[in-house]
């Protein structure tokens, strides 16, 4: 292999690592834009990947899955919102609750499902993948997924700045009570950007399942969603940057790797905990700019709204 | 028959009715999992063991297991609620459990304990393990007949002796067919984590390794090998499914003989502690059934080095042996003594990365 189509692999792999990052991180960006804090991301991805997988295994179609996924992840964050928007529930216990009964639940519902070897989705829309000559491999490799995740963050920039919809999104997640007294449904407006978080969330989660590790084992996504929920917060709220977090915690793993391949005399320990200093000290770095980041920062976020 | 005075004044008669009830029915066996069951893996071969264990004796020994049991204060929790329930033997099946394991085996003086890849005993604990390693070295013959490239890549997890073995093991095979082989490392930190241990595949092929294998739990690299056309020899379990066209074999621990052994040794009452290290010749570890993809003549010759192996004609360790930094470790003629062995803390020639 070529050094250039090894940079090119180095970087396909940095995409592939980060796009379930960037599909969770872009989903909750927008629940907590709404004033909404969801700690229930890991769950909600460990359910969409379960029944993703599941839906791809009993109707054969990955894409199926993919709504699926997208459905599971909702339908947590349905029952999170009935939690916390609909009785007012503490919503940081909320959250962790999700994610422990998302574990829990994944688990069970997942049991059956351990043992089925799955192409994953770049092997079934391009077959012949394994047998395609390097640079072209490498290419077919961004599955969809990846590049839903690389144009998340644009689309939901462009909403939330450029459009009438976004902007009364961001003024409920400022302050409800002046969205509710200007007459915007606080709790619908909420309850649509927690559903839509929880579908990008199951989104990244099978983007796991079934396209970068396609398999279903207990508890595979291996804690990506508290990265994403930290990304998010680290990333100033700012779609951008959520997506130059995740690529770079991507991006600094697999150099450790790289490092250890050369012989490069860093210790294992340090070296995995080098993504997560990386990543939080350029996020802090590029967003010190402290007025700035009071603007960014939703300023009724996770308080529960009571209308009068 | 004992009152129910006599059983609140004399709670260790209690304890000896106890067990002479269960002395008379099926010798009771437990077995505490760290991981889930699954279907492949560390836990999986333990599990095949036991129903192989239920399968052999039948109506004699009555077995149960407990999954998915974190090392720590669960698993003393875990094993003690095991040994009050009347079991007569208990296997743990994981490092962690050895401190947990020594403590209740303590309080319970008259129940067996056996407790996998540990080296803490006492009269009632016995420990054992497999020579992994026998078996990473004939898949390292046959990586080095494989590889085009001369470079393998190796995913594991925790620079620890039981995994140094399997690294040095490999590498000393593949450079025996093919001295300028180079085995590249990368750590995930982790047993078990899909996503870096795909991204470390992913790594180590970029960087031109063209055959892979792994001391990691999940399958994930079997599979990174068969989307990308790579050859891979897997771990713990037979992963040929994951990867049906690249997938060369697996390294499998088999611990069925060992159980049934040791449950017979329990009912007829010659059960003494001691340390087993199994390989190639107890039949603890083995090699899955090769690919396809592997032409005869490489399977005879693996197969050759596995029954030399298990005949101890060919020692995995013998010297001349240099470590990466080019010191002799083990002079021509000799071999490693199983404590140097147990406590392997450097890489060989050959392999490239860093502890």
């Amino acid at each position: 292999m070529g050094d250039g189509v090894m940079l090119i692999a180095l970087l396909v792999a940095t995409l592939r690592a980060g796009a379930p990052l960037i599909l969770a991180g872009i989903g909750e960006l927008v629940v907590e834009r709404a004033g909404v804090l969801n700690l229930g991301v890991e769950g909600m991805m460990l359910v969409g990947a379960v029944v993703g997988f599941a839906a791809t295994i009993g109707s054969g179609s990955p894409w199926i899955g993919l709504l699926a996924a997208a459905a599971g992840g909702a339908a947590m964050a349905g029952v999170f919102a009935v939690l916390t928007l609909g009785l007012r529930a503490n919503q940081v216990a909320s959250g962790l609750a999700l994610t422990i009964f998302g574990v829990g639940f994944s688990a069970l519902f997942g049991a059956p499902y351990q043992s089925h070897p799955i192409p994953g989705l770049a092997t079934v829309i391009f077959p012949d993948l394994a047998s395609a000559s390097p640079l072209v491999q490498q290419v077919l490799l961004l599955d969809p997924l990846v590049w839903l995740a690389l144009a998340a963050p644009f689309v939901v920039q462009r909403f939330l700045m450029r459009s009438r919809a976004g902007l009364v999104l961001r003024a409920v997640g400022e302050s409800a009570e002046v969205a509710h007294a200007f007459g915007y449904k606080v709790i619908r407006i909420r309850l649509a950007a927690t559903l839509f978080g929880g579908a990008m969330a199951g989104l990244g989660g099978a983007s796991l399942s079934l396209a970068y590790t396609p398999m279903w084992t207990e508890n595979m996504v291996a804690g990506r969603g508290w990265i994403a929920l930290a990304l998010v917060v680290f990333s100033t709220w700012k779609p951008h940057f959520v997506t130059l977090g995740a690529l770079l915690f991507g991006f600094v793993t697999i150099a450790g790797f790289q490092a250890n391949a050369w012989g490069i005399p860093v210790a294992p320990n340090l070296l995995a905990t080098l993504p997560y200093l990386a990543t939080i000290l350029v996020l802090v770095l590029i967003s010190r700019d402290r007025l700035r980041l009071k603007l960014n920062a939703p300023a009724s976020l996770g308080k529960p709204f009571h209308p009068a | 028959m004992l009152s129910r005075r006599s059983l609140l004044l004399a709670p260790a008669a209690m304890g000896l009715a106890a067990r002479e009830a269960t002395a008379a029915g099926p010798l009771k066996v437990a077995y505490v999992y760290v991981s889930p069951v699954g279907d492949a893996g560390w836990t999986f071969q333990h599990e095949l063991g036991r129903r192989a264990l239920d399968a052999a004796l039948g109506g004699a020994v009555k077995t149960s297991f407990v999954e998915n049991v974190e090392e720590g204060a669960d698993a003393e929790r875990v094993i003690r609620k095991l040994a009050t329930d009347g079991n007569d033997l208990i296997f743990t099946t994981s490092f962690g459990y050895m401190n947990p394991t020594v403590k209740v085996a303590g309080q319970f003086p008259k129940i067996k304990f056996e407790h996998a890849t540990g080296y803490k005993r006492a009269a009632n604990v016995a420990t054992y393990s497999a020579r992994f390693y026998e078996g990473r070295y004939a898949t390292g013959v046959l990586a080095g007949r494989m590889s085009k490239s001369g470079i393998a890549g190796y995913v594991a997890a925790f620079p620890i002796p039981e995994v140094l073995q399997g690294i040095n093991a490999f590498t000393l095979g593949m450079r025996s067919v093919n001295p300028k082989a180079v085995v590249k490392v990368v750590w995930t930190s982790s047993w078990f984590d899909p996503g870096k241990e795909r991204a470390g595949a992913d790594t180590l092929i970029a960087g031109g390794a063209d055959i892979l294998t792994h001391h990691t739990d999940s399958t994930a690299v079997a599979q990174a090998g068969e989307e990308k056309g790579v050859f891979t020899v897997a771990y713990n379990s037979d992963q040929s499914k994951y990867g049906p066209k690249t997938c060369l074999t697996a390294v499998t621990h088999n611990w069925n003989e060992y159980y049934i052994g040791r449950a017979k040794a329990a009912i007829a009452g010659t059960w003494k502690s001691g340390d087993v290290w199994g390989g190639v010749k107890e039949g603890m570890t083995k090699l899955a059934p090769y690919g396809a993809a592997v032409p005869d003549a490489v399977r005879k010759e693996v197969d050759a080095k596995l029954a030399a192996i298990g005949a101890g004609t060919l020692k995995p360790f013998a010297g001349p042996i240099t470590d990466q930094d080019g010191k002799v470790k083990l002079a021509a003629g000799q071999a490693m003594a199983d404590k140097d062995i147990g406590e392997m803390k450097w890489f060989v020639e050959g392999v490239q990365g860093k502890i």
